[in-house]
């Protein structure tokens, strides 16, 4: 249907509308109008994509000089391929309302490894692999060794690609992953390099959250985005830990090791060539003193390490003296190892900030603040020059290089903690230093900058007024907005005693418990005898799961589920948890039936849905505190009191809640689905923690399913799927969670949807 | 009453039936019980009449045995032995033994059979009424009746059979260890019970099958089984020696198949689902990668997993194929199918194009919310062929001297691009012959007399058929119509008679139509005729009749011919 949503004509590719959706249109358009960013909380399965997707391409083009461009960044890629799903069946809309298809070219970028078609490359599994052969094939110096020796291997998609492909522009049309691979397959281009270089003529784009905020990857891929872009991060809720994640660095033993190696190695080369080609090493020595990096004109190809700093903050000035000779800069290196290695030889554990750092490596081993920060940059400049096709061997060197370049850099916002030992074997010595990102808004500060309006929008982002604290921006607009339902097709209940009255929590002090375990476990037995297909559990740490389903198994409640559906469990090894999920689904699939125990934090609780019958109800079993004995959180945890004014327990509850929602919002997947939902812990019920569930489950969760026993939740259980197994159809929910375009123009039902709305 | 020669397996003595003592006899083909008194059967029972038999659980104090019987009815035996309850209970042992090895050879299909029939006429009044009028008035029999409907039964009976029982995922649980008072331990275990570990775990079976009866007896298969750590879920330390070991070796190694073998379903794959992989070098605070150092846990963990896998297998492994073929032929999708069946093919999911379809269509399923939209999908009338070549080979034709050069010519030479290049030349060099064609006046003229009043509409009244019949009158002549369609269809499916059998049929089809016309087609007749309709209601029936006498004579005449 065509609606119009504040004055603008917007073609929504359904022939009904939930209320909701088209509140979050409006909401959106505001933010859009006002040139700034938003953050808007809408439940999961109420079309959020869809509406995004329709509102921002009305817009674009409705007001092409406003907005060029739509950034679409999600955290998969089996959730990428919907979003370029979703964009075709609103094109094919299009083309069916104005019977042709507009001028318009949606675009998925994905890493080498999931768009490769080189037939030898893409038979690698692994990403770095796939990278590092690409590489040996396609860099610039490569080629030209090939035009002089025609046995040197290249890659023919590459080569077709850089002498045709970028004279044609990719036709209309909206190109996912397979789309691009086929595409260049037929005119013999490689996909990747095509798609990277369609970017900047491409309408939508759709990639993973990680070409924007990891530094390292958004200043090859991202650079030359217009301001008058729209992002959207979809799925938001983990937004500020992709941001620490991608700064942080991890440094072992084994690193060190390795580095030296690649030390040794670099040695050789730089000798060789200087035996051969003498002048290769010279020119590269001219250039640094000229400054001039970037007059070797970077070629897309050769980019491999890049500075893992925020563009912004690259000095625009010549490398210093002492490291622009090959072979200083490799004692350099060597020496900067070393001193790392006698850091790494503690007793005991220290933490310290990055000025400190700096402060006795100049002590110790005399170096300076000021060539550390080129460190990356000259490192990348070297493998360049000796003409280095291997790179990936020499990621340990470069994580080193990256780590001596953030900590010079930033004073502020890490901090460095080396531990001795792990502590739950202190005799054995295994020293780690950890060097992490405290403050996310290092590297999303840059982009609510940089573009206009930023969106970030998940199903799960209360409390929401944490989100502009811990990411540091102004939204022009906040809001949550409820589901409107026809018949109340999720039930939220908080179980916190068992039948013998015993307290139900996994607090540090119980968890142990033999009552608490027995009662999680006849929580779980009582209800895969009630539940029809599948049961999903989520624990709060995969230690946790462990010793519960060893003591489940004493206590003989394993058996007891089995008797009624088939046991799979998340382990910590991706490849059998992915069959254990293709089992899981099967079973449901079938009519067996089955329940899957499995992680809050984990990879399944991240990316996987339950919709329908693979998740009838999700069991939360404790609050999912993130493991707060680590020294990194507690370090973050200061620093976010010191600097936002973040009290720890605040942000701790706001952390375990976000992920419980999560865990807890995989079971529903729009309004013909129902699902119970379980919170097993009596710390649910303390209004802390109440509050902060999304608004949309709390609705649901009255004062009267707060503090149920087991009993009486498998009586609710009960009364709720007898009341859901009824016939549902179209016409209960029109007029109410389902709107025709009569409906929804009519004076009275805007009114009466304004209430769905919540501004925070 | 009883046969002299009949062959008494059994006798019970002491057995009270309905207050009166007597004596239990148990023959080859029945069952029987007489007064003690007596020499002649006061109850007897053709083991093929009963159900099922019943027992009276071991806390009643009455030691009885109840016999249902297929129409419903039962009867009940007490055991009173005046030797006491033990000689009761054993007396009673006895004859439930002994019939629960008779029944199952007496339970014939036939049965199963009749209650299908039964079923299909409950449901089917058309049908119903076409047996009353055709089989109950003795018309044909009631096996011709049923050969002519046998597609209704076998297709029901067909689905039924499909079916397998699973494995309950908690036999293993099941298998409750009793004390034996000593230090021992009783494992109690049933055929099922051994079926089932079996079923899931192939590699006992072979073990099994290997080991027990040349190296270890039956029971002491078992008793090692259930002492191994393979039995044991928290198993770790193998001991060499041991014969399940394999077995533990094996099923990780299946494991590990099925892993590589499923390990390309996009949508649930979590090694692949994310874009960038991190390196392990770059973490922030995000994951808590603490593992466990208890690696007893992490087996058992594994374990239930791979039991819970191979249970699934088991209900798996037979229907799969037939699941998908059904799917597949609902829905039309034939992409789907293919990648589904050659998932050992793409190993990479490069070379295969089929893989992007089928998981867009899955990303598709996803992303639908189907009450938002309005086009609802019909769904296809599923096709059901019992004669699967005859549809997708169509009738064979029948061509005529002068197409059949042409067709040769055709099939063999021109492809189909030039086939249709012809075709399109023929319909651009097309035009209507007028040659044929009435003239203007006389055309007219046709068309008034064709017109309600004119005089080839004589026959027709403006008023509707319906309204002039009376209800009960339409009724029976569809209930006539109906019978003789039947039997004119059996009748013509005698044609071309091939067989001595059908030679035979078509004879006593022949009578069977005579008899129709007498006993039904007249009497009717001369009923309507009562009412004195304006037109014939009849006729087309007689028509129908006149036609199958004619076809019979010509048949007749024929035959007599050649023999001749």
């Amino acid at each position: 249907m065509k609606i119009n949503v504040d004055g603008l004509l917007v073609y929504f590719p359904y022939d009904y509308i939930y209320p909701e959706q088209f509140l979050y249109m409006q909401e959106l358009k505001r933010a859009l109008d006002a040139k700034g960013h938003c953050v808007l909380e809408m439940p999961s399965g109420t079309g959020k994509t869809v509406s995004l997707l329709s509102l921002i391409i009305a817009y674009m083009r409705a007001n092409p000089l406003d907005v060029t461009k739509m950034i679409y960044c999600s955290r998969t890629v089996p959730e990428l391929e919907k979003v370029v799903e979703e964009m075709r069946s609103l094109m094919d809309y299009y083309v069916q309302e104005t019977g042709e298809f507009p001028k318009f070219l949606g675009l998925a970028l994905s890493s080498r490894k999931n768009m490769c078609i080189h037939p030898e490359v893409s038979q690698e599994r692994d990403g770095k692999q796939v990278d590092g052969k690409c590489h040996q094939l396609t860099a610039s110096f490569v080629r030209n060794r090939h035009k002089n020796n025609p046995n040197v291997p290249v890659c023919d998609f590459y080569e077709n690609f850089d002498a045709n492909g970028r004279n044609i522009p990719l036709p209309s049309g909206i190109f996912g992953l397979d789309e691009l691979r086929e595409y260049g397959r037929k005119y013999g281009w490689c996909p990747y390099f095509l798609a990277r270089y369609a970017m900047s003529q491409a309408n939508v784009i759709v990639y993973s959250y990680y070409y924007l905020l990891d530094p390292k990857i958004a200043d090859l891929v991202s650079k030359e985005l217009p301001k008058q872009s729209v992002v959207v991060f979809d799925e938001a809720h983990n937004i500020d830990n992709v941001c620490v994640e991608s700064m942080s660095v991890k440094i072992t033993r084994r690193t060190i090791d390795k580095c030296n190696q690649n030390i040794e190695d670099l040695s050789k080369q730089i000798r060789r060539i200087k035996d051969v080609d003498e002048t290769r090493l010279q020119n590269e020595y001219q250039r640094m003193v000229e400054g001039l990096r970037e007059a070797n004109i970077a070629r897309e190809t050769d980019l491999v390490l890049a500075n893992p700093v925020i563009p912004d903050e690259i000095l625009q000035e010549a490398v210093p003296g002492s490291i622009r000779n090959a072979e200083h800069f490799i004692g350099f290196m060597k020496r900067f190892i070393e001193y790392l290695k006698t850091r790494l030889r503690v007793q005991h554990v220290v933490s310290e900030s990055p000025p400190s750092f700096l402060k006795d490596c100049q002590a110790k081993v005399c170096i300076d603040r000021k060539p550390l920060r080129f460190c990356s940059e000259r490192l990348s400049s070297l493998l360049r020059t000796l003409e280095l096709t291997d790179i990936k061997d020499y990621s340990a060197l470069s994580v080193v290089a990256n780590f001596a370049t953030i900590i010079s850099t930033y004073t502020k916002g890490f901090s460095l903690i080396i531990e001795p030992f792990d502590d739950r074997t202190p005799t054995i010595a295994n020293p780690i230093m950890n060097f992490s990102c405290l403050d996310a808004t290092i590297a999303v500060k840059p982009i609510f900058n940089r573009f206009q309006t930023v969106v970030v929008t998940s199903g799960t982002l209360s409390p929401l007024d944490m989100y502009p604290k811990i990411l540091d921006f102004q939204p022009v607009t906040m809001a949550t907005f409820t589901m409107t339902l026809a018949r109340p097709c999720i039930c939220p209940m908080i179980v916190s005693k068992g039948n013998d009255q015993v307290a139900m929590s996994s607090k540090y002090e119980t968890r142990e418990d033999i009552a608490v375990t027995r009662n999680y476990g006849n929580l779980l037995v009582e209800m895969v005898a009630i539940v029809p297909d599948g049961v999903v559990c989520f624990f709060t740490s995969y230690i946790y799961m462990e010793s519960i389903v060893a003591a489940w198994y004493e206590q003989g409640i394993i058996d007891q589920i089995q008797k009624h559906k088939l046991l799979f469990i998340e382990t910590q090894d991706a490849a059998e948890t992915s069959l254990a999920l293709l089992n899981y689904q099967k079973a449901c699939e079938n009519g067996r039936g089955a329940v899957l125990l499995s992680v809050a934090r984990g990879k399944v609780s991240e990316g996987i849905d339950f919709d329908h019958h693979y998740g009838r109800a999700v069991i939360m079993f404790g609050v999912p505190y993130v493991y707060t004995q680590s020294r990194i959180l507690k370090a973050r945890l200061e620093y976010l009191r010191d600097q936002y004014q973040i009290r720890e327990n605040d942000f701790l509850t706001f952390d375990a809640m976000r992920h419980a929602a999560q865990c807890v919002g995989r079971a529903l997947r729009g309004k013909t689905d129902y699902g119970i939902m379980i919170f097993a812990d009596k710390r649910f019920s303390r209004a802390d923690k109440r509050g902060k569930i999304p608004r949309w489950i709390q609705e649901h969760l009255t004062d009267n399913l707060c503090n149920l026993s087991i009993d009486e939740a498998v009586q609710v259980a009960k009364r709720f799927l007898r009341q859901m197994a009824q016939p549902f159809s179209r016409k209960d929910q029109l007029g109410l969670s389902l709107l025709t375009l009569e409906q929804l123009q009519s004076e009275e039902m805007q009114k009466k949807i304004e209430s769905k709305i919540q501004h925070v | 009453m009883s046969k002299s020669s009949e062959e008494v397996l059994l006798i019970v003595k002491h057995v009270k039936n309905k207050k009166t003592d007597g004596e239990l006899y148990l023959m080859g083909e029945r069952m029987g019980w007489m007064l003690e008194s007596k020499r002649v059967f006061n109850i007897s029972y053709m083991y093929a009449d009963i159900k099922t038999q019943k027992i009276s659980p071991d806390t009643k104090e009455k030691v009885q045995l109840q016999v249902i019987l297929h129409d419903g009815s039962a009867n009940t035996f007490l055991f009173n032995n005046p030797k006491g309850r033990q000689q009761q209970l054993q007396d009673r042992e006895s004859v439930k033994e002994l019939l629960q090895q008779l029944l199952p050879k007496f339970k014939r299909k036939i049965s199963s059979e009749l209650e299908e029939k039964n079923r299909v006429l409950q449901q089917d009044p058309e049908a119903f009424q076409l047996y009353k009028d055709l089989v109950v008035s003795g018309v044909i029999s009631p096996e011709e009746f049923w050969s002519s409907k046998a597609h209704l039964l076998s297709s029901s009976s067909k689905s039924s059979q499909t079916q397998n029982l699973g494995v309950s995922p908690a036999f293993l649980a099941d298998i409750k260890p009793q004390t034996d008072g000593a230090n021992g331990l009783k494992y109690n275990l049933t055929v099922d019970i051994i079926q089932s570990i079996f079923k899931t775990y192939p590699m006992v079976k072979k073990k099994h099958a290997e080991a027990v009866p040349h190296l270890v007896s039956e029971s002491d298969f078992w008793t090692r089984f259930f002492q191994s750590h393979y039995f044991h879920r928290d198993r770790q330390a193998l001991v060499p020696k041991d014969i399940f070991t394999e077995c533990a070796k094996n099923d990780e190694e299946v494991m590990k198949e099925e892993i590589t073998r499923h390990g390309n379903d996009p949508l649930v794959d979590l090694t692949q689902i994310k874009d960038q992989n991190i390196d392990d070098e770059y973490r922030g605070i995000v994951d808590d990668n603490r593992s466990s150092s208890n690696i007893a846990n992490q087996s058992m963990i594994r374990r239930f997993n791979q039991h819970s896998t191979m249970v699934l297998r088991t209900c798996c492994a037979s229907t799969t194929s037939s699941t998908e073929q059904t799917i597949s032929d609902n829905t039309g999708q034939v992409n789907g199918k293919k990648s589904k069946i050659q998932p050992e093919l793409q190993q990479n999911g490069q070379t295969n194009l089929d893989e992007p379809q089928s998981k867009k269509r899955k990303i598709k399923e996803k992303l639908l919310y189907e009450d938002l939209d309005n086009t609802a999908v019909a769904k296809g009338v599923s096709l059901r062929l019992t004669n699967m070549d005859r549809y997708l080979h169509g009738p064979t034709p029948t061509t005529s001297e002068s197409l059949l050069g042409y067709h040769q010519n055709f099939l063999s030479e021109i492809s189909t691009d030039m086939a249709v290049q012809e075709i399109a030349n023929q319909v651009k060099s097309w035009t209507s012959s007028n040659l044929k064609m009435a003239l203007g006046p006389q055309a007219l003229s046709v068309l008034g007399e064709l017109s309600p009043g004119g005089a080839l509409m004589s026959g027709t009244s403006l008023q509707k058929l319906h309204k002039q019949v009376a209800p009960a009158t339409r009724q029976e002549l569809q209930h006539n119509y109906n019978a003789l369609c039947e039997l004119l269809r059996h009748f013509w499916a005698c044609f071309p008679v091939s067989s001595k059998h059908l030679e035979e049929k078509v004879l006593k089809m022949r009578m069977t139509l005579e008899r129709f016309e007498m006993n039904k087609l007249l009497p009717l007749k001369e009923k309507l005729a009562q009412y004195h309709y304006a037109m014939n209601l009849t006729g087309h029936l007689e028509e129908m009749l006149k036609a199958a006498y004619n076809k019979y004579d010509l048949w007749q005449a024929k035959r007599v011919s050649r023999r001749t």
